[in-house]
């Protein structure tokens, strides 16, 4: 994987990305850098600063709290928005359990994107939504 | 046919160094002087890499101040000078300040040249130029792998391979019509564009750099790529347009002849008129438009040259197909591989704020070089690196110097970090330089690491500890004037010292 046509590519199918045309698809494979992680790195940090915005290209991470493995995310899915949306640190890790190939987006940048793409920040928050109304769910039958 | 007056004839050598650019020069530099045996081959024929050729206008982007603030054969005075490879003699440091003539503190490209190869010369490095590696396959044996790396000159086989042979190769996308434009790498002189109508394709330094020097040559020049442009001051880091290149923006606002395009290329073609027509599309509104234009430069940048190391199994990723690597730039996916130079930012670490590590840059590899060889050395060879001891009664004093002075901090900002071991059993030691990443990740012993910070507006200290297996990070303050030693800070750090010394008088 490696030009902006090839990214594009590779994220057309992505839920989060869905209702943009080639266009802007393009303009957000020039807008996010891709990244490589290999098995069992750490890519984001629980507690750590700094952090950045992720969608996973290929590959499986897990997250993992406290020591506690909460989900597993693959292909198409994302994790960092909460951390960069509140200015908080991350609060689980996530951990890269097979080699992992993620476009990201640094903290600064991701506000900037999300307002001049209104319809990736609708699927976001619907994405966010269906975690909340699981977690709801979860909490309900404990 | 081999040439015996060459040194490293075609054999087997314990690593085999690919290179001779500043990436490959420090590495070689460093194994030496650890005592480890290699060879170093290099299709060139001579030393520096990119230097010899590159910058097109033949002036670096990286400074050099030969009157800052510290002795010019001190560790200190790296932080302010970003072209000197690194030694331990005297001798050998801050070279680059020796071979400018005092015009800028922007070397120019001879004068960086000079110096590389200055540097070459006085550590006695030994390189076989001319030797062009040309393929690479892997061999098993009873006394383990072997890489095999034909050349021209021969085969060499190792245990190790370091490629340090820089990100150069040129990239041009795959628009239609491409091979109407010229390279970048295949610029003319800038005389033989006066009057023509210039289209540059990209808008990173490159493209900038051809702007700047072409202005007074070009008719009228128009820069596009699909991204808009940012210039470092606003990014407020090495991401973006240096400000050197900033006179066409300014050329661009005030309607002087420079059009600054967010628009992505769909294709180049020939009118009738024999112009040739450049079709865009712009960012904002998907809006079709063309430029008409005599010359087209393609400032789209460069890939490394890894020849068939991903057909052995070398992962890549990003346009530039950096190979992916660990925290110590081996390759992610084939152990033994090493990567040293500019390809070394393929070991990204953790781009905090989304601000990237200087590792593509000389003021950021040599950093890397170092610590690389003395983790070979230690993995590898068993040759331990001192760890000498601290008082703790001076590990605060000592990390605040770390962080106000320390060159490796400020060239590597949250990349690289200063670390002191804190074991019980054998005290307070300075455990040296090593990756962030590998302190936060690579467990171990109680230990305290110091690292300097941008978050893209302020550069600050950051303090990380170790204690009972798990890390903590506590960024310091802002100080306008960047000194980290001052009383406030003794006392924010000498606080959470106490809490990983069981208070044993760190503060």
């Amino acid at each position: 994987m490696a030009t902006r046509d090839e990214i594009a590519d590779a994220i057309a199918g992505m839920a989060i990305f869905v209702d943009l045309a080639r266009p802007q698809l393009m303009g957000v494979a020039s807008r996010f850098e891709e990244a490589f992680f290999p098995k069992d790195a750490r890519v984001l940090r629980q507690g750590l600063t700094g952090s950045g915005f992720y969608v996973i290209l290929e590959g499986e991470a897990d997250v993992v709290a406290d020591g506690m493995k909460r989900a597993t995310l693959a292909r198409g899915e994302f994790f960092g928005e909460v951390s960069v949306l509140l200015g908080e640190p991350p609060i689980a890790d996530v951990v890269a359990t097979r080699p992992l190939r993620c476009i990201v987006l640094g903290g600064p940048d991701v506000e900037s994107f999300l307002v001049d793409h209104p319809r990736v920040m609708y699927r976001m928050l619907q994405a966010q939504a269906r975690r909340l109304s699981a977690a709801n769910r979860r909490f309900a039958q404990t | 046919m081999t040439d015996t007056a060459q040194p490293y004839p075609p054999g087997e050598y314990p690593i085999v160094v690919v290179g001779s650019g500043p990436g490959a020069l420090q590495t070689s530099y460093f194994l030496g002087r650890r005592g480890i045996e290699h060879a170093v081959i290099s299709a060139d024929s001579g030393p520096g890499g990119m230097f010899r050729k590159w910058p097109f206008f033949q002036r670096l982007l990286s400074w050099t101040k030969p009157y800052a603030p510290a002795e010019k054969t001190s560790r200190a005075f790296e932080r302010w000078d970003w072209n000197s490879l690194l030694a331990r003699e005297p001798e050998l440091r801050s070279l680059a300040a020796e071979f400018m003539d005092g015009s800028s503190d922007f070397p120019s490209r001879p004068e960086m040249e000079a110096q590389l190869t200055a540097f070459a010369d006085r550590a006695g490095l030994q390189i076989r130029y001319g030797c062009r590696w040309e393929a690479t396959r892997r061999e098993e044996t009873a006394d383990g792998d072997r890489f095999i790396l034909t050349t021209s000159d021969g085969e060499y086989r190792c245990r190790y391979a370091i490629f340090a042979v820089g990100v150069a190769e040129p990239w041009n996308p795959p628009t239609p019509g491409i091979e109407l434009a010229v390279h970048y790498a295949d610029t003319r002189a800038a005389e033989s564009y006066a009057g023509k109508r210039l289209f540059i394709i990209g808008k990173q330094n490159s493209g900038f750099e051809l702007a700047t020097g072409l202005l007074q040559w070009a008719s009228r020049i128009s820069l596009a790529s699909p991204k808009p442009a940012k210039t470092s001051i606003e990014t407020r880091s090495l991401v973006g347009v240096r400000a050197r290149y900033v006179q066409p923006f300014e050329d661009s606002i005030l309607g002087g002849g420079v059009d600054i395009l967010a628009a992505s290329i769909k294709g180049i073609s020939r009118s009738s008129s024999g112009a040739l027509l450049v079709e865009l599309e712009r960012s904002d509104n998907a809006m079709p438009m063309h430029v008409e234009a005599d010359e087209v430069i393609s400032a789209t940048g460069f890939v490394c040259p890894l020849r068939d190391l991903p057909a052995l199994g070398v992962a890549t990723f990003g346009q530039s197909k950096l190979p992916a690597q660990t925290d110590f730039w081996e390759s992610a996916s084939v152990p033994g591989i090493f990567f040293a130079g500019t390809i070394g930012q393929g070991a990204a670490g953790l781009k905090k704020h989304g601000i990237p590590a200087n590792s593509g840059a000389v003021q950021g590899s040599r950093y890397n070089a170092r610590v690389l060889v003395r983790e070979i050395a230690e993995r590898h060879f068993g040759i331990e690196m001192d760890r000498p001891e601290i008082k703790i009664g001076d590990l605060r004093d000592y990390l605040l110097a770390e962080a106000t002075y320390a060159p490796e901090l400020w060239h590597q900002k949250a990349y690289l970090a200063s670390v002191v071991s804190l074991d019980p059993d054998t005290g307070v030691r300075d455990e040296g330089i090593m990756p962030l990443t590998r302190f936060l990740d690579g467990g171990g012993p109680d230990a305290v690491a110091m690292t300097v910070e941008s978050d893209g507006a302020t550069i600050y200290p950051v303090v990380y500890t170790r204690f009972d297996g798990k890390t903590e990070e506590y960024p310091l303050e802002v100080d306008p004037l960047n000194d980290f030693d001052g009383l406030p800070y003794k006392r924010a750090l000498g606080t959470i010292l106490n809490r990983v010394t069981a208070g044993a008088s760190a503060a």
